[in-house]
């Protein structure tokens, strides 16, 4: 489990007239993300869950709050707790001099796989990803569909136990989607708990079985996708999403 | 940690090895054009009190030559911070802080290395009089520390190719010329010689001159390369800490 306590992230911002400001861009979120499930964070852009999951994944230090994994406080056992994480980002951010094998290598050993460990690891996700013949290969040439699998490929190499995943079908075509989805399901029946965020509305209806959406970088709504639909008297996850975050929406 | 700053320096080493070949052509020109121009051209007409300008110029070309390439090793992780965000897989691994930054500063180091043996090989092949030694390779290995750290930090904290570029024009172009490379620096006035001692490619310039006409190397020198060295370590490590605080 995921416990998420009064975390708030502010940013310092320099104006044109070089006054500086602060931006809450997380604004005293709590929040518990069962284990074993998919979770979807929903928000629209600029909501504040990219910033939520980089402090979540500790690549960013918030400003003040506390966040344990399995009861493990983050700040004090960021090694420990680092290597139960997988991310598969948002935009594509492979090592553009390493081929594709070198790049699940580097994170393989980053992660202090041992050498045997790590090329039987390696060989199983490029076959399970399709990516097989392609280990070779120089990164930029790859599809975008060929690089978002990798990015999930390089994501499971050292088995994490909580994978975080933003907009992991981005701009891919509806049969690769359709099969990521089919892995996201397959990774919770094996145990690991997925945080999910997405601009797919019926993705999170389809695969998630709780649902936080952030507003303006507060937390608005937490509950099952079925619990936020009776409760707001709609039949769709994406009529709750539009109601809530269209609440005080100024055009 | 070793394990940690292997990896580091592992991934750097691959992307060496497949370039190897042009990395070493590449590295030749620069000095073969320093030898040619300043060595043999300008050199004819100069002569030093302790012998041939092109036996004054070999040390200064080395300490120059390893600042621009330790500084130029360590500049693509500015392009992976901003640009292709590839940082981000060692923020989100378990190594520390230290071993990235070990990591990093060795391969800056084993480039500046070879990178000198050329110019050695290259001083030698023209006839410049070249006295190795230990204290010799150590000081080309502090210098290219200093010089990597100045690339990670201003990679760390620069936001464009455009501010990259100017560390290069406002910082290493003027050390270039100016921490006695080519000339000595006892002609210029006081108030000039009181900055220009405080550089670090000064003293590198200074003990590796003094080392190959054969004389004592100056320990004020040595300490003040070392103490660079240290707070560069200690001004990086909180650069990339900052990372995780902005």
């Amino acid at each position: 489990m995921i416990e998420i306590q009064n975390v708030v992230k502010k940013f310092k911002r320099s104006d044109e007239n070089k006054k500086t400001a602060w931006k809450v861009a997380v604004d005293n979120v709590t929040l518990q993300i069962p284990a074993n499930e998919i979770f979807g964070l929903l928000g629209k852009n600029g909501a504040g869950k990219t910033t939520l999951i980089k402090m979540l994944t500790m690549q960013l230090a918030p400003t003040s709050g506390k966040i344990f994994y399995s009861g493990q406080e983050a700040n004090k056992n960021s090694v420990e707790i680092k290597k139960m994480i997988g991310v598969v980002p948002q935009h594509i951010n492979f090592d553009q001099d390493l081929n594709v094998w070198e790049n699940l290598e580097l994170h393989a050993r980053l992660f202090r796989m041992e050498k045997l460990e790590r090329s039987r690891r390696i060989e199983k996700l490029l076959e399970y990803m399709e990516l097989a013949d392609f280990k070779n290969e120089n990164i930029r040439k790859l599809s975008g569909g060929m690089k978002r699998r990798l990015l999930i490929a390089r994501a499971l190499i050292h088995r994490p136990k909580f994978l975080f995943m933003d907009e992991p079908t981005v701009a891919l075509d509806p049969q690769v989607r359709i099969k990521i989805w089919s892995l996201i399901e397959d990774l919770r029946n094996e145990g690991v708990t997925i945080i999910l965020t997405t601009h797919y509305i019926e993705e999170a209806e389809k695969l998630c079985s709780r649902v936080a959406i952030l507003n303006h970088g507060k937390l608005i709504a937490n509950d099952s996708t079925e619990n936020l639909c009776n409760g707001a008297g709609v039949k769709t996850l994406e009529e709750v999403f539009i109601s809530l975050t269209e609440q005080g929406a100024n055009f | 940690m070793l394990r940690d700053v292997g990896t580091v320096f592992w991934r750097d080493w691959i992307v060496l090895k497949k370039r190897l070949i042009k990395f070493i052509i590449s590295r030749m020109v620069a000095p073969f054009l320093y030898l040619t121009a300043f060595g043999l051209g300008l050199g004819r007409s100069v002569q030093m009190a302790s012998g041939s300008y092109l036996d004054f110029i070999v040390p200064g070309i080395i300490a120059l030559n390893s600042m621009n390439i330790s500084f130029h090793s360590v500049m693509p992780i500015h392009a992976e911070r901003i640009y292709h965000k590839s940082l981000e897989e060692y923020l989100l691994s378990p190594i520390s802080t230290e071993s990235f930054l070990i990591g990093k500063i060795l391969s800056a180091v084993l480039r500046s290395l070879i990178s000198s043996a050329i110019i050695i090989l290259l001083a030698a092949i023209f006839g410049a009089k070249i006295s190795l030694s230990i204290i010799f390779l150590a000081v080309i290995i502090l210098n290219s520390i200093i010089f990597a750290e100045i690339g990670f930090y201003a990679a760390m904290r620069l936001d464009t190719y455009e501010e990259m570029a100017q560390v290069n024009t406002y910082i290493l172009l003027p050390m270039s010329f100016m921490c006695g490379t080519f000339f000595s620096t006892s002609a210029l006035p006081e108030i000039a010689r009181f900055f220009i001692n405080c550089l670090p490619l000064t003293h590198t310039s200074l003990i590796l001159r003094s080392l190959n006409e054969g004389n004592e190397f100056f320990a004020t020198s040595i300490l003040i390369l070392i103490i660079y060295v240290a707070g560069g370590f200690l001004i990086c490590r909180r650069a990339f800490q900052n990372l995780l605080e902005e």
